[in-house]
């Protein structure tokens, strides 16, 4: 759960800052050296993985890029170590970026299987090319310097290390709490979600790819300088699969994971590797065992890593509290967020002429006619298997039409995909709810909200989005107060009720200031009462002068709701009317019911 | 390069490639039905070849001990889940016997067999069989043990199980095998000459046996009621167990398969090169890229990626013979790039 921790988790990581200055024998400074630079790669993982929902075996590849490109500038060519810093940044993300881009359109697996390729390879290529010294590699790598002072010793890299790793945390945790933060957390959701909020969702997985391989890229840097000589060795795939298992272990999906990961790992591995032998005798690589069991038994037992069990203790003690707050008062600005101008009551918006889909040999819908006015509510609604979501996915974007034309405000839309569909001003709610369950219903809701800010990755991580960031938390909590959640701003959204769920999903809909929305089956599976709130939310909207497609297959819902209904049977249109004709249609009757033969 | 180089190197890609095609093929079928991505394959290979070696020097295979072990592993894992749900049906006596016979029973047996008969002096299909009789089952118990209790994790986690198992398969190989290599005597000394090309017996049994095991897997799956269910299970898990079709059933006769396969690849290439605990990884990871060039989905498709893989490492090993294994690696690179843009549109998680 993504509540506060936070005093547990800078203790942790003060701890981590006091270490050094004790009285501790060398050997504990080098494995604090390790697990800062383990911690960093880990922390990119968690990113990539956790939050992101990527795959990547091939960390120690980049790491391996980073620690290289200085190593050769700093002892072939002599250059300064920090040129090697920035160079290797900028060869670890073009990398990065390059297999992103051939790997994020296709489905899941396939990343950490092409990491896995590009991993040995490169390990293959660091051991075998000539200017890299080959498999002895690259030595008499020069010390750290700043403006002269000397940084050669462990203790005083010890240092460095961890200001890296608490920098990077920093970056990693602004960007999380912020505009594109919350399309990357979206991103776990698959694709339909994120797009329909407008977020690109293929250049967020490559941007989440190039910011884990440049901390890994930090990390090789700091390792080369540490260690003063490099190797293949420590850049090959089980590095790689290590560093995934600290992740993992520490607990994927949280940034204070990464390095509860690396510390348990690091001492583990080097417990195992004193004790082992004294147990088990030196003939086998038993430290491997135990460690590839102790992963399994780890996963068996909890699939989520320790950190969630770490902080639900810790919760026990310290109430958590929520993370995220919304500005009290509208902040400055908050009036010049742009808002799209509303057409007039009884105009045309949405238009749908002919439109046909085909899947191979079946018609799910075949040349359906029907139209929408600005502040009209219309259902449509047809037995189970009519054709009523193939032909809402056609209106949101996520399939194209086969033929016909689908117009909304006059422009088509029918070949355009969601992303651009939702730019034009129609909001959606999903069947399935889509949310993101540990986030807050603040958090979920300001995803809807992707499209009103700007603020660049980038900017986030430096913290300069907070003006915007508040404007679009104060939207996403007038929206709330809107459909009437606000009781439940900060609970995360998983534990909601589901007609809640529904109506959180219309709030986050409200978001992205539609002109349209359209709402798929948002009656389905509720109660009575969650029915009855809902349908005052509707008649609610209504009143606001919002335009409405419901699809549904509830009769009783849609009767005393809706201004006109378009039925469906077969993937055509049956009948159209008031919803008084509509109850009294023959052909409606026997769709519904079963007609006479 | 002459006529007879490019066709050495062409015999000895397809043969290669015939290896890892069936190591493509063991990797499509274990992710279909289960959704593992079957890391330990390698291990399958090394202990094979180490465990075939080990009969013909008339030592005793020592794997046999890692079975034992396993057994009794699987065997209290079985019975601490029939006593788990102890609560809600009763005790499932006839399953726990079996478990008893399989887990228990069974790897003595093949104990007493190892050191009753005199392995040294049989045929070699003998002692690859009874090879294969110690790791079929030892696959089998790894998927009960490890991936059984949780089939309905994510893709993410199946595959971090796998690698611990396979850390812990390559602890146990070094354990056992030591870090010695072996090879295995050769299936035969026969060789022809086909026009100017030199064709050698080995390499003429290698394609047969990947031949005829890719022919019988296309049989099994396509024309026998147990394959169709295993191909349902791989469309869609819960379908499958809604029809009856028990998909834990599935994904131990997948392992089988697999852990078979691997042992026949790392007999097939064992004659030929020195074959070490830690062999198989490398070569199963070719198998993969093989695999991923067939989308993880398609027989043929992977069958066909195998043989470029092959032909590709054996005309790099003429020409770049140090950037052999760079080349075939990065060879997923383009390989993916062309399914991206051929692909529609992302898939759905």
């Amino acid at each position: 759960m993504k509540m506060s921790t936070k005093k547990l988790q800078w203790l942790m990581f003060g701890w981590f800052f006091v270490f050094p200055f004790l009285p501790v024998p060398g050997y504990w400074i080098t494995i604090g050296n390790y697990i800062g630079l383990y911690s960093i790669v880990a922390l990119g993982l968690v990113l990539l993985t956790g939050i992101g929902g990527l795959t990547s075996f091939g960390q120690a590849a980049f790491v391996g890029l980073g620690a290289y490109t200085t190593a050769y500038l700093s002892t072939t060519l002599g250059w300064s170590p920090w040129v090697g810093l920035g160079a290797g940044l900028v060869v670890s993300g073009l990398a990065a970026a390059l297999i992103g881009s051939v790997t994020v359109r296709l489905s899941g697996h396939f990343l950490p299987l092409a990491t896995i390729a590009w991993g040995l390879s490169l390990y293959y290529l660091f051991g075998t090319i000539e200017f890299l010294g080959k498999y002895d590699g690259l030595s008499g790598i020069p010390a750290l310097s700043v403006f002269g002072i000397d940084l050669s010793s462990p203790r005083v890299m010890y240092g460095v290390i961890w200001l890296c790793l608490g920098g990077c945390l920093m970056l990693v945790l602004n960007l999380l709490n912020s505009r594109p933060g919350r399309a990357i957390r979206a991103l776990a959701k698959g694709k339909t979600m994120p797009e329909a909020m407008g977020i690109h969702t293929a250049q967020y997985k490559i941007l989440i790819f190039v910011l884990a391989a440049l901390m890994a890229s930090l990390s090789g840097w700091l390792y080369a300088h540490l260690q003063r000589s490099v190797s293949a060795t420590p850049f090959g795939l089980h590095m790689g699969i290590e560093y995934l298992f600290m992740a993992v272990v520490g607990g994927v999906g949280h940034v204070w994971g990464a390095i509860l990961g690396a510390v348990v790992m690091t001492g583990m591995k080097s417990q195992l590797q004193d004790l082992l032998p004294l147990l088990l005798g030196s003939n086998g690589n038993f430290e491997i065992v135990v460690f590839g069991v102790m992963i399994v038994l780890l996963l068996l037992w909890s699939r989520d890593g320790l950190w969630p069990w770490v902080a639900g203790v810790w919760a026990k003690f310290h109430p958590p509290e929520p993370e995220v707050v919304a500005p009290a008062i509208a902040p400055d600005g908050y009036s010049d967020l742009p808002r799209r101008a509303r057409p007039q009551a009884g105009a045309l918006i949405l238009e749908v002429s002919d439109a046909r889909k085909q899947f191979g040999g079946l018609v799910a819908v075949k040349d359906m006619a029907f139209e929408i006015r600005a502040g009209e509510v219309v259902g449509l609604i047809g037995p189970n298997g009519a054709g009523k979501s193939t032909m809402f996915n056609l209106v949101t974007g996520v399939l194209p039409a086969t033929s016909g034309e689908i117009r909304f405000c006059g422009e088509r839309i029918d070949q355009l995909d969601s992303r651009h569909i939702v730019r034009m001003g129609i909001g959606r709610s999903f069947q399935h709810v889509h949310l993101i369950p540990h986030l807050s219903v603040l958090e979920n809701v300001a995803m809807g909200a992707h499209l009103r800010g700007r603020s660049s990755p980038l900017a986030a991580a430096l913290r300069l989005d907070r003006h915007e960031e508040a404007r679009l938390l104060f939207l996403a909590a007038e929206q709330i107060r809107r459909v009437g959640l606000e009781e439940h701003m900060h609970t995360p959204a998983g534990s909601l009720a589901l007609g809640q769920q529904r109506i959180l999903e219309i709030a986050r809909a409200l978001c992205t200031d539609p002109t349209l929305l359209l709402l798929d089956e948002p009656a389905a599976g509720l109660r009575l009462k969650e029915k009855e709130a809902l349908a005052d939310l509707i008649r609610q909207l209504k009143g606001e002068g919002m335009s409405v497609l419901l699809v549904e297959h509830d009769m009783d819902f849609v009767m005393g709701l809706t201004d006109r209904l378009v039925v469906m049977e077969f993937g055509s249109k049956i009948a159209e009317g008031l919803p008084a004709e509509i109850q009294n249609n023959e052909a409606v009757l026997a769709a519904y019911l079963g007609g006479v033969e | 390069m002459d006529f007879g180089i490019f066709a050495v190197l062409a015999q000895d890609g397809v043969t290669n490639g015939a290896v890892y095609a069936l190591l493509a093929m063991a990797l499509v079928l274990v992710f279909s039905v289960t959704r593992i991505i079957f890391l330990p394959q390698g291990e399958f290979i090394g202990f094979g070849a180490l465990t075939v070696a080990a009969l013909q020097s008339s030592q005793f295979p020592k794997l046999i001990w890692l079975l034992i072990g396993i057994g009794v592993l699987t065997f209290l894992v079985e019975l601490g889940s029939a006593l788990r749900q102890r609560r809600y049906k009763p005790l499932p006596r006839r399953l726990l016997m079996w478990s008893v016979i399989e887990n228990l029973i069974y790897p003595q047996f093949i104990w007493l067999l190892a050191h009753s008969l005199d392995w040294q002096g049989m045929p070699m299909a003998v002692q690859i069989l009874f090879t294969l009789a110690i790791t079929v089952p030892l696959g089998i118990m790894i998927y009960r043990v490890a991936f059984q209790p949780m089939a309905e994790a994510s893709v993410l986690v199946l595959l971090i199980v796998s690698v611990g198992v396979h850390f812990a398969m390559l602890g146990m190989g070094l354990f056992i095998f030591g870090p010695e290599g072996s090879t295995t005597h050769a299936f035969t000394e026969w060789s022809t000459a086909l026009g100017e090309m030199p064709v050698s017996g080995q390499s003429v049994v290698v394609m047969a046996v990947a031949g005829s095991l890719i022919g019988l897997l296309y049989l099994f799956f396509d024309r026998t009621l147990y394959g169709k269910a295993l191909r349902a299970t791989a469309v869609n898990r819960k379908g499958a167990q809604l029809v009856g079709i028990g998909t834990s059933q599935a994904g131990r006769m997948a392992f089988g398969l697999a852990a078979g396969l691997g042992t026949l690849a790392g007999t097939l290439i064992a004659p030929l090169n020195t074959v070490g605990y830690d062999t198989g990884f490398v070569v199963a990871l070719k198998g993969f890229v093989a695999a991923i060039v067939g989308g993880l989905a398609s027989y043929p498709l992977a069958a066909a990626g195998a043989l470029l893989v092959g032909l590709l490492e054996s005309y790099s090993s003429y020409w770049a013979s140090a950037y052999k294994e760079v080349i075939v690696f990065t060879l997923i690179i383009p390989v993916l790039a062309w399914r991206s843009l051929t692909s529609g549109h992302g898939d759905e998680e």
